[in-house]
């Protein structure tokens, strides 16, 4: 058993100062396929928060039976397992954002932020905390994927949500939308402002 | 009696006891929405079809629009005859595939508000990283192009997702298919290029020259097929 931690620090701790996109550093791939939108950037980090916590709890539910020497078997099977079930229920309720999020959903199986949760928290806790340590970090990386999503289609499509934000003026006055930001390289930087401003109000977590 | 979970018959019984679960769980899931899926499949085909007759439908009135405006869907073969009457089955990535005279030709007759009766005729090729599609559909005349709707499974994008965009779809507009009695299909060239024979061509993507090529091809190797059917059409208009 590892040593007690406190309910609200395994929630709350993802979302800033253990976040796993940007002091983790894990699953960017990802952030940087499904961010050109705001829209498959929301339904994204609701279906890793989704598989995240199921397989958490169904881990930990486990995790006292499950023979040591095919942990990581039983841990894929339950992610793929769960993911498949997702794809299938957006196929069925949400076609749109489905065929824009194509392969993605399937590569959650791939995001190193559920093999990284299941064997380092889930393996070793109740399943409570193990539900909430998988909220907390699927909303962690949502957060981030929304912020992304939210200034690359602003600035790239100047919509939000498919809405047109900026009134015809603006277009008429000269004001151009800027391509780049659709383009995958500008998630990266995005991201990068994020980890800049994050590490400037925490000097906590700036690496000697 | 204290079970050894580490042992050999543990790990495979837990195994083949997890493989058996999570594969039910699977089918039961599959099966339960394949309706579902289905449907929004068909509307998605649907809803593709009807653009490319430049009639925009969504959400849940697609099955109406569809079902309004597409008045028939006869299959005809290479040689004009008529085959059958269920082309929205009909799979066009396979028939795409076969050579010769035993392909299954798709037509979707639909009748517009305004302008008469048009003919749309499903495209299947290859882009660049995979499979690109689309629908083009023609005037009574069989030969000029009223309208045209493309989209890609991954191509790139900004460079060759482009032509699923209007503005790049647009241009086929108005473009025909014969020239006198020859028929040549409308190309697709780089910006400021023409193409060697005399038929009508559209700036391809810059930066797309792969799917662009793809584009081109793709609506060679489908309507070549429909040239019985087309040259019909053209006679019966005339």
């Amino acid at each position: 058993m590892a040593e007690k931690v406190s309910l609200k620090s395994v929630l709350f701790n993802p979302l800033s100062r253990n976040n796993p996109v940007v002091v983790q550093v894990l699953g960017i791939c990802s952030v940087l396929a499904v961010t050109a939108k705001l829209e498959p950037a929301i339904v994204m980090g609701v279906s890793v928060v989704t598989v995240l916590a199921f397989a958490n709890v169904i881990i930990s539910l486990l995790r006292n039976t499950i023979p040591v020497n095919i942990r990581i078997i039983v841990q894929l099977v339950v992610v793929a397992g769960l993911v498949v079930i997702v794809d299938q229920l957006l196929k069925a309720y949400a076609y749109d954002a489905s065929k824009q999020l194509s392969v993605f959903i399937g590569l959650i199986i791939t995001n190193c932020i559920l093999m990284g949760r299941l064997e380092a928290f889930a393996m070793s806790n109740k399943p409570w905390p193990a539900f909430l340590d998988g909220v907390g970090n699927g909303l962690g990386y949502t957060i981030i994927l929304v912020i992304v999503g939210f200034v690359r289609e602003l600035f790239g499509s100047g919509t939000l949500l498919g809405y047109a934000v900026f009134p015809k003026w603006m277009y008429d006055a000269g004001y151009v939308n800027n391509g780049l930001m659709i383009l995958p390289p500008m998630a990266l930087i995005v991201v990068a402002c994020i980890i800049w401003a994050q590490r400037t109000k925490d000097k906590d977590l700036c690496e000697e | 009696m204290k079970i050894n979970k580490q042992g050999n018959v543990y790990t495979i019984v837990y195994i083949i006891v997890m493989v058996l679960v999570v594969g039910t769980a699977l089918a039961v899931t599959s099966l339960s929405l394949k309706d579902k899926q289905q449907a929004n499949a068909d509307a998605d085909k649907m809803r593709q079809i009807l653009a490319s007759a430049r009639i925009t439908a969504t959400g849940g009135e697609i099955a109406e629009v569809f079902s309004a405006h597409i008045t028939a869907t006869p299959v005809y073969n290479t040689n004009g005859e008529l085959i059958g009457d269920d082309a929205f089955t009909v799979d066009v990535a396979n028939e795409c595939k076969k050579q010769g005279d035993d392909r299954k030709l798709p037509v979707f007759v639909c009748q517009t508000e305004d302008d008469g009766t048009k003919y749309i005729l499903p495209l299947y090729g290859a882009g660049l990283w995979g499979p690109i599609w689309g629908y083009i559909s023609f005037d009574s005349d069989g030969t000029t192009v009223y309208g045209a709707y493309f989209a890609h499974q991954g191509e790139t994008p900004g460079l060759g997702a482009e032509i699923e965009k209007s503005k790049f779809s647009s241009q086929f507009e108005g473009k025909t298919m014969f020239k006198g009695d020859r028929f040549m299909p409308v190309t697709v060239v780089k910006k400021g290029q023409k193409p060697t024979g005399n038929e009508d061509y559209v700036d391809g993507i810059s930066g797309g020259t792969i799917t662009s090529k793809g584009v081109a091809a793709m609506i060679d190797n489908c309507l070549v097929p429909y040239q019985a059917f087309l040259k019909s059409l053209s006679k019966e208009h005339q």
